[in-house]
Parts: C-alpha cells; structure tokens; sequence
C-alpha cells in the first residue's frame, strides 16, 4: 500500500490503518505484554521485601519505588537508551523500553500489591499458622490467592496505563503504533488526521481492555468473603 | 498432667495483659476461661499455641518437651508447639476462596503432606461429624456463621492435635446458630479431647468443663470445679462478674 502526500482524507486513513496496526501488533502489544508481567514479578519481589522487618530489605525496595515514581518515565527512557547508549552500554531500542516499562510497572504495582496484602485481614495469617503453615506457605496459598483479587482493579489500571505509556517508546525509535503514525505523518503533513487515528487505535486497544478486564473481576467476585 | 505452664508473663508494651500466670491443664480435661473484656482471658488462649509471643514463662508437655520463653523459641519449636493444639477463632477465619473441604483438607494435605486419598477420607469424616457432610462443595459466604464456625473446627481437628483451643467460638454468632456450635463442642468433650475454652456462656461452661479460671486484670483470680466457681465463688471480683452477667 503506498501513502503519498495528494491523497485523499478517507484513502489516506485507510492506507495507513495497517502499518499502525502492524506497529502494534509487532511493537505496541509485546512491548505491554512483556513489561507488564515482567513489571507484575518485579512489583511482587518489592511489595514482599517490603513488607519484611528488615531494613536491609525494606530500604532498597523503598529507594527504588522512590525513584522511578519520582522521575517521569520519559526521562527514565532516555536515561537507559541515550544515558547508557553514550557510556558504552548500547542497549537496542526495544529492550531499552522494556528495562524502563518493567521498572515503572514494577515500582507503581508494588505498591498496590503491598496495599493488597495488607488489606487481606490478620485472622487469615493466623488461622494458616495454627494449621501449620510458614511464612511462606501463608503467603502463597492463602493471602496472594485474594490479595490478588483486591487487586485487580488497580492493576487494571496500571495495565491500560501502560498502553497509552508505550506511545512514548516512539521517542528512542521503537516503531510502535504511534511512532508509524509520526512517520506518515511526516511525509503527508495530514498531522491531525493520522494523529486522531492513531488515537482512535489506542482507544479501542483500551476499550477491549476495559471489558476483558470487566469479566474478570465479575469471575472472581464470586467467592470473596463478606 | 497434659501441660504445665509456669510464670506465663505477656505485655503489648507498657500493658501487662498477663502477670505471671500458673497453670495445669489435665489430659482430658475441659478447661474454661471467663472474665471481663480486657482481663486478658484470649491473650492466654493464644499465647498457648504461640500466636502472641510470651516474654517469660515456662510450658511443660506430658511428653517432656519443655520450652522456656526467657529467650525467643525458634521458628523449628514455635512450629511444632503450633503442632500440638488446634485453634478455633471468634471469627471464624475460614479461607474465603476455599470450600469447606478445602479449608479441611489444607493442613493435612499442604502442610502436613499426608496422602490425598487418606486426607480426604479424613475430612469428609470430620465434616460429617460436625453435620456438615452435605455442604462440603460450598464455599464460607455460602454458609450460615454457625456451620462457617463448624467448618473451622473441622479445619483445627483435621491436623490431629493433642489439645483443642476455643477462642468465644460462639460470640460472633447470632443467637439460635450458638446451639450447633455448642453442640458440636461437647461432643468433643464426649470423645475426651483436651480443651481450653474462652467463653460467655456460663451454662455451657458448667456443663461441659471440668475447671474454670475466673480471670481478671491479667491474674487468675480464682479456679476450681465448675459448681463451685460459678456456684459459690470465694472471690468478690468472681462475685461481681457472676452477678453482672446473671443480672445484667
């Protein structure tokens, strides 16, 4: 499909729509997929360090949920693809965005995940230790299995959060939804146009999230206790 | 003798909820706890099977194993001083996202790692024994306080205890769900477990336990045979708690 720059308005939408879409499919998507679940066991690792009674645990995880939520993610990127990039350490484009993504999911999901253990109540610890259970045991079988129910909707968020996030991966040349649409754009100058579709694109992404997300906290309000 | 519990010290901070508490529990024997709110009655029941941490005092088991709590117990004895009783809560504390079978069959079968058929076996006995053999798929929400509570005595049974610990089992229960409950304890008592109940209600009291602990301001103020502490008690703090409850 070729785009030149005296097309049409309808011909124009309709010739992009599938390198955008393809940006997504090959950029946009994995990029979420794969730095949310990494992001998803890193938050997991901070939330239980800290809720641990030791500071060598509680303060590294505190300093480093600190620093990604105090910085913006922009510069976060640039730090790990042109900081890194210029001392020596070339890191290609899209794990670049992925170290960054997970660190930022990682550290805004833990404090969710710690909030969520926290809310599970006390009387569920102890009745796991007076059948026997350790530490540990408590934690996966019995807390984890609802805390993760407490949080879902917040991780829902989180997730959709970071769709939209990825749009920025467009800035260290990752050829993602976004950074296609930049691309015609550049070439056609039909700004608006391709930028109201390449939104349009992320709504509906967000849209088919929100109702998947929907179902799953229907399933599993089942069995929560009152 | 089951347990001897020697100078048994607890304080939240500068609170002191117990002061230096003797106690002898008999092998068989149904002990029960009453006393005002606050006279530190549960932190005792706890402190039996570790859930509160003593700072002093001493148990001795019938089998020899002694624990001083001078200085922190490991993890390795606080597991298998956990081991020997079984807890019933006030509020129950059934794992919500399990069924009734499963919050029976978790000790057994994750902690214990005993074999699943044998384990099932086990809980679907314990389950019918409360009367609950028919409601075994359902989950705690689905089930009314009295059988939820029920459940959570089968789940403290099903890791084979030597000692049965009852925190208010029934406070959290509306009225008519209290006889189910009750019920279900004496006939524990019946089969000659050893027990250790906190409890409001007297009448159960006299009718199941061998001995009762009037206790008040974190001190056994006085012990003895059911008739007589709740009869004729010497003490005027056991008096007036009597008189206030029977009169309210």
């Amino acid at each position: 499909m070729t785009i030149t720059a005296d097309m049409g308005g309808w011909e124009l939408f309709k010739n992009s729509l599938w390198p955008m879409i393809q940006g997504g499919i090959k950029y946009t998507i994995p990029l979420t997929l794969i730095s949310f679940t990494l992001g998803l066991a890193l938050a997991l690792l901070l939330a239980i360090m800290r809720l641990s009674n030791r500071k060598y645990f509680t303060i590294p995880a505190r300093m480093l949920v600190s620093a990604v939520r105090g910085t913006p993610l922009l510069v976060q990127l640039s730090i790990v693809f042109f900081g890194l990039g210029s001392i020596g350490l070339t890191i290609d484009p899209f794990p670049s965005a992925i170290i960054a993504f997970t660190l930022n999911v990682g550290a805004y999901a833990s404090e969710i995940i710690r909030a969520s253990i926290l809310s599970i109540p006390k009387g569920q610890w102890e009745a796991s230790h007076t059948i026997g259970m350790s530490y540990w045991q408590a934690l996966r079988r019995i807390v984890l299995p609802q805390a993760s129910r407490v949080s879902i909707p917040p991780l829902s968020n989180t997730f959709i959060s970071l769709v939209k996030d990825t749009s920025l991966a467009s800035l260290i040349l990752v050829t993602e939804l976004f950074r296609k649409a930049q691309e015609i754009a550049a070439r056609t100058y039909d700004f608006m146009l391709l930028y109201l579709e390449a939104a349009l694109l992320y709504w509906i992404i967000c849209f088919v999230l929100s109702i998947i997300q929907d179902r799953i906290e229907r399933r599993l309000e089942r069995h929560i206790s009152n | 003798m089951f347990l001897t519990v020697e100078g048994l010290t607890k304080a939240f901070g500068e609170l002191e909820v117990l002061k230096d508490i003797d106690l002898e529990i008999e092998k068989g024997n149904i002990l029960t706890i009453i006393g005002p709110s606050g006279s530190g009655k549960t932190t005792l029941l706890r402190c039996l099977n570790v859930l509160e941490m003593p700072n002093k005092g001493k148990f001795a088991f019938h089998d020899g194993v002694q624990v001083d709590f001078g200085k922190e117990p490991s993890k390795k004895e606080v597991t298998s001083l956990r081991r020997r009783s079984g807890m019933v809560f006030q509020s129950y504390n059934l794992f919500p996202h399990k069924t009734a079978l499963e919050n029976v069959t978790e000790g057994p079968l994750i902690v214990q790692k005993r074999p699943k058929s044998e384990v099932l076996a086990l809980a679907e006995n314990l389950l019918d024994k409360v009367g609950l053999a028919d409601k075994m798929n359902l989950y705690p929400h689905q089930l009314s306080g009295g059988q939820q509570q029920r459940v959570g005595i089968a789940r403290a049974l099903a890791i084979e205890p030597e000692l049965m610990l009852f925190d208010e089992p029934t406070s959290a229960l509306d009225p008519e769900l209290v006889g189910e409950v009750l019920k279900v304890i004496k006939d524990l008592a019946n089969e000659g477990w050893t027990m250790v109940i906190v409890t409001h209600e007297l009448k159960f009291a006299e009718q199941v336990s061998n001995q009762v602990i009037f206790m008040d301001e974190g001190q056994i103020v006085e012990q003895g045979p059911p008739e007589a502490v709740l009869k004729s008690p010497k003490e005027k703090r056991t008096q007036q708690f009597l008189e206030r409850i029977l009169n309210p």
